[in-house]
């Protein structure tokens, strides 16, 4: 099955079993603290989670040979972020995030083709070789990008949302940051309309601990991030990211409550990026130690020791799933290769919607 | 048939005709909707259209500006108002960096048909926070575009059009102009965009201003007749884009230009136009081209120093000697 036929058929899933989800959830937590998911989620996971993976180890290998230039910001630790909040929405619902923005459309079931191919400014790629790393950009599953100015995204989600309710169409925006965006004056009033509005907006900080190179308790006194949403009434809740179980859960409980035009919810993901801040980043600020310790939590192994313990598949077939994924990210870094570069014609193009816009040309 | 109307019941009629026509539009700002607006453009449309599309919001420019976007990005058609583009400037990451930006770094995938609108310039004595003009600095990002209108009748048919249009739109009005008074139809007509319009004919000068420096390029003309040079006045209407082909051709015939414009003088719209024309008109200027600019000072509050720095007819007839060398 196709990333994108497997996302689709996985978002009616979600879509019809969200109430059902829960409701097990809540008993089965209170009898074990275990989950109860399907062997589909578990293989959606493990396989979303794993294409990210790999997908951004050989995008920083090419970055390294310099076929990928400019900014790029690894996603790797954190991937249970993206899958675990896929699963847990619907299609029609609409994504945004910073510039730390691979993770999130390679698990919607975007080309990761057309995903290479904008990394290397190609033609071909999801943004026509005019946005890069930082703005990636799909319609057909409703990821509205890849910005580049930390927090600035927050309204525009919020924006996002105010359409969907707008409109009536029951959707929701899941709107990310990182942990630095949050001390920006942008968050804090699009935090307070979402609330006095009630959009159906889920903010997502993805703590990963850094912002940048600034450790979470050099920038305020306010360290427990989730507590900001408490400034606005906002229900707000701290979330072990590195479970991608605890991610759909949260995800799920939050869509809920925007569905029920019960306005927006503030998730802390707590979670770790493996790699530097951006490509030019030796990470001088953190500890080996620190970063081996989170390698010990690390969610795609958790997926993968629990498919096997539920026998959900063998080491074989997951052998097997894993080389279709290399495959997949082989032939995405050749597709990437083999298409040109945007032809300088196309420079006057995709700026205005107006056709014949006179620009300034002298 | 056309009656007497305000430029504040021009621009309300545009965005009442615009919302009925097109569920989709939207008006959000500070004081829109209880109040009636600031200035009373928005006046009786909250009893209109309900509090779904007329919103009042908290004092947070940077973030409804944004919120306007996303929503643009996401089907509807906003129209956001600033109590003045002074408030714009803590809004202007949302504008230049998001709305401006967001068409090309996706590749086409997402417009943003977004109207910014609200009073520019200077408005009596507030000094030098509340009386500042960024015509030019909107005008100089790529993916937007400017209108500055300078009566009721242009207001209306240029804020349909910008309503209309699927990119973003900076729509920049003057707490001194609400009030003024001009001939509207009462049938529906809209305005292009980026076609100036020639405001008087003439033949001896070219005086080219936009917003409502055309007021003080008007009366300079009049004076002008009184000494019997004929000047050609032109209202630029759009600041991005220009028409510049409008300007060349009225110095091809007039051989003779002053630009009056509110702006500080560095890096203006009229330093823009300056530079078209002795590119393209070289050939047929009689004199250097002169302009009319604030002087390069904030606004302070007394009105000594308003009447030192603002262009002015005064000002503006000293410049049109010097270039007719009278």
């Amino acid at each position: 099955m196709g990333m994108l036929a497997f996302f689709k058929k996985k978002a009616i899933f979600a879509q019809k079993n969200i109430s059902n989800i829960m409701a097990k959830t809540e008993k089965k937590k209170a009898k074990n603290d275990g989950y109860d998911f399907s062997k589909t989620d578990y293989m959606f996971w493990y396989e979303t989670m794993l294409l990210q993976r790999r997908f951004e180890e050989k995008a920083g290998q090419m970055y390294h040979k310099q076929k990928i230039r400019g900014f790029c910001h690894l996603y790797i630790g954190q991937e249970a972020s993206a899958s675990g909040a896929v699963s847990a929405l619907r299609k029609g619902d609409k994504w945004i995030t910073a510039y730390r923005d691979h993770g999130q459309p390679l698990a919607l079931g975007t080309s990761p083709n057309a995903l290479m191919a904008e990394l290397y400014a190609k033609s071909t790629g999801v943004s026509k070789g005019k946005g890069g790393s930082m703005h990636l950009f799909d319609k057909e599953v409703g990821f509205m990008g890849g910005h580049g100015i930390v927090g600035g995204q927050v309204p525009l989600g919020a924006g996002i949302a105010f359409a969907e309710k707008y409109q009536g169409t029951g959707n929701v925006c899941i709107c990310y940051m990182g942990d630095g965006a949050v001390r920006q004056g942008a968050l804090h009033e699009a935090f307070n309309m979402a609330m006095l509005w009630k959009l159906p907006v889920i903010f997502v900080i993805e703590n990963n601990g850094y912002a940048m190179g600034t450790s979470v308790e050099r920038t305020s006194n306010v360290t427990e991030l989730y507590t900001l949403g408490e400034s606005y009434d906002m229900p707000s809740e701290k979330v072990d990211a590195m479970k991608v179980e605890e991610v759909h859960l949260a995800v799920s409980r939050a869509a809920e409550r925007a569905r029920a035009d019960e306005g927006p919810t503030l998730l802390e993901f707590r979670t770790y990026r493996y790699r530097g801040h951006s490509m030019s980043d030796a990470a001088k600020y953190r500890t080996k130690d620190e970063v081996e310790h989170y390698k010990t939590l690390d969610s795609i192994e958790s997926v993968k020791n629990t498919i096997l313990e539920k026998k959900y598949a063998t080491e074989a077939d997951l052998e097997a799933l894993e080389a279709k994924i290399m495959q997949i990210v082989e032939e995405s870094v050749e597709f990437a290769e083999n298409s040109p570069y945007p032809d300088p014609s196309e420079a006057y193009k995709d700026v205005y919607v107006q056709a014949d816009y006179p620009y300034t040309t002298d | 048939m056309a009656r007497e109307i305000e430029f504040r019941e021009a621009l309300r009629e545009a965005m009442r005709e615009e919302m009925t026509r097109d569920s989709r539009v939207f008006l959000m700002g500070e004081e829109v909707a209880q109040y009636d607006g600031a200035y009373k453009v928005s006046k009786g449309l909250l009893a209109e259209f309900g509090e779904k599309r007329i919103i009042d919001t908290p004092i947070a420019e940077l973030g409804f500006a944004g919120i306007g976007v996303g929503a643009a990005m996401n089907g509807l058609r906003p129209i956001i108002e600033f109590m003045t583009f002074n408030f714009s400037l803590v809004a202007i990451d949302q504008v230049i960096n998001s709305a401006a930006k967001m068409m090309s770094m996706s590749g086409g995938q997402y417009s943003v048909p977004i109207v910014f609108r609200g009073p520019t310039g200077n408005a009596g004595m507030l000094s030098s926070q509340h009386s500042q003009n960024f015509e030019n600095w909107f005008a100089n990002t790529s993916g937007l575009k400017v209108v500055v209108p300078s009566n009721p009748y242009d207001a209306k048919g240029l804020l349909k059009t910008a309503i209309r249009d699927e990119d973003p739109v900076i729509f920049m009005e003057s707490e001194l102009m609400y009030g003024d008074k001009g001939e509207v139809p009462e049938e529906e007509y809209l305005i292009p965009i980026g076609v100036a319009d020639i405001k008087r004919a003439g033949t001896d000068i070219t005086i080219v201003s936009f917003g409502k420096m055309m007021k003080t390029a008007l009366t300079a003309a009049d004076e002008l007749a009184k000494e019997g040079i004929s000047a050609e006045v032109i209202d630029l209407r759009s600041v991005r884009p220009i028409d510049y082909q409008a300007i060349v051709n009225s110095v091809k015939k007039t051989n003779r230009l002053v630009v009056v414009e509110e702006a500080w003088p560095l890096a203006a719209i009229s330093s823009e136009i300056t530079y078209h024309v002795q590119k393209y008109a070289f050939d047929y200027l009689d004199a250097p081209v002169h302009r009319v600019n604030s002087l390069d000072l904030p606004l302070p509050y007394a009105p000594t120093l308003i009447e030192a720095i603002l262009p002015n007819v005064k000002r503006t007839l000293e410049a049109a000697k010097a270039v007719l060398y009278k």
